[in-house]
């Protein structure tokens, strides 16, 4: 169990990244049989709530810069989590490379004292 | 978790960031003390900093059928301290208003106060906890980080219930109605959050067992394991 714990919880993760795709194929209809965008942000229908609780509320501040669309949007949303496994990535290859150089050290002198 | 720009009232707006500004400085003043004493935790202190990077990027499906993401503070608050995370978590959220357009700058402060400051104390709080209450390592670093996602949200739907009441239901209609988007959605990838914070202590604790060892998360027996 302990060995396959880690292959185990990242088995859960995609699953529960998959699951809800799978659950929610159908796009979903409103009252008046419209389609509604599904898997859209909840920041957004946040958003949309407050116009609905305080539809007098307008927003007194615009974004400073805002992607120019999309995919721009994704682009930079790909290139902060890529910065970020890259860092770790980076962090556990220098972390395994010192854990087996640092067992090669501690081997090479018991060889030596078993051999005479 | 992101309030979008202008998108809370300005006076919510000042007090939220008035609110988080002590956090933020406590926590450079934490970092710059724990890299004079300790220099060789840096690389530690990037990878909590780049694990909340990656995590926060990640915007996931969820069963209610919208999307949202992890906060990956839970790390970084069992490394170093809730207080070391609130300036790392308020450098992600500045990326993300400044250019993704995702939070804003006047909303900077709430954003701040519900990831980098009520998730992590959270993280902290409940690990303690759950080791008190003789839970294993990986359970309650498990419980720390997913309970610390999920209170970051439940804080987003709060700070929102405040600012916005509900005409006739008042604070707690509201804050039901906020808590149905963000906090519901939430459930499922706070889970995911848990286990790929246990998934990088497994690594951490594999390859780097001193460090933690120092940090004192780890007794020092299974240091050596």
């Amino acid at each position: 169990m302990k060995r396959y714990q880690n292959l185990l919880l990242l088995l859960a993760v995609v699953l529960l990244a998959v699951v809800p795709l799978w659950l929610h194929s159908t796009p979903a209809t409103d009252g008046s049989g419209k389609p509604v965008e599904i898997f859209g942000g909840a920041d957004n229908q946040a958003k949309d709530l407050i116009g609905r609780i305080a539809p007098a509320y307008q927003p007194w501040f615009e974004p400073v810069l805002e992607p120019a669309s999309s995919e721009i949007a994704s682009l930079l949303f790909a290139l902060q989590a890529a910065l970020g496994a890259g860092f770790i990535g980076y962090y556990l290859g220098v972390s395994v490379a010192r854990e087996k150089m640092r067992r090669a050290a501690t081997k090479t002198p018991e060889k030596a004292a078993s051999a005479d | 978790m992101h309030i979008m720009e202008g998108f809370l009232p300005f006076k919510h707006a000042v007090g939220w960031t008035i609110a988080a500004v002590p956090f933020v400085a406590g926590g450079l003043l934490a970092i710059k003390k724990r890299i004079r004493d300790k220099p060789e935790q840096r690389m530690l202190l990037g990878v909590a900093a780049a694990f909340a990077f990656v995590l926060s990027a990640l915007k996931l499906p969820s069963v209610t059928g919208s999307c949202s993401h992890p906060t990956g503070t839970g790390l970084g608050a069992l490394l170093f301290g809730p207080v070391a995370m609130a300036p790392i978590g308020a450098v992600v959220l500045l990326f993300q208003a400044l250019l993704l357009a995702h939070g804003g700058l006047t909303t900077l402060g709430a954003n701040i106060f519900s990831m980098a400051v009520v998730g992590p104390f959270a993280a902290a709080g409940i690990f303690r906890l759950a080791r008190s209450l003789k839970a294993s390592f990986a359970v309650s670093v498990f419980l720390a980080a997913s309970l610390a996602d999920l209170s970051t949200y439940v804080t987003t739907s709060l700070q929102l219930a405040w600012a916005f009441p509900d005409p006739t239901g008042g604070f707690v209609t509201s804050f039901a109605k906020f808590a149905g988007i963000f906090a519901i959605t939430q459930i499922p990838l706070a889970i995911s959050e848990g286990f790929l914070t246990v998934l990088i202590f497994n690594a951490l604790a594999r390859f780097n067992p001193q460090e933690l060892q120092e940090l004192k998360l780890l007794p020092a027996d299974k240091a050596r394991a």
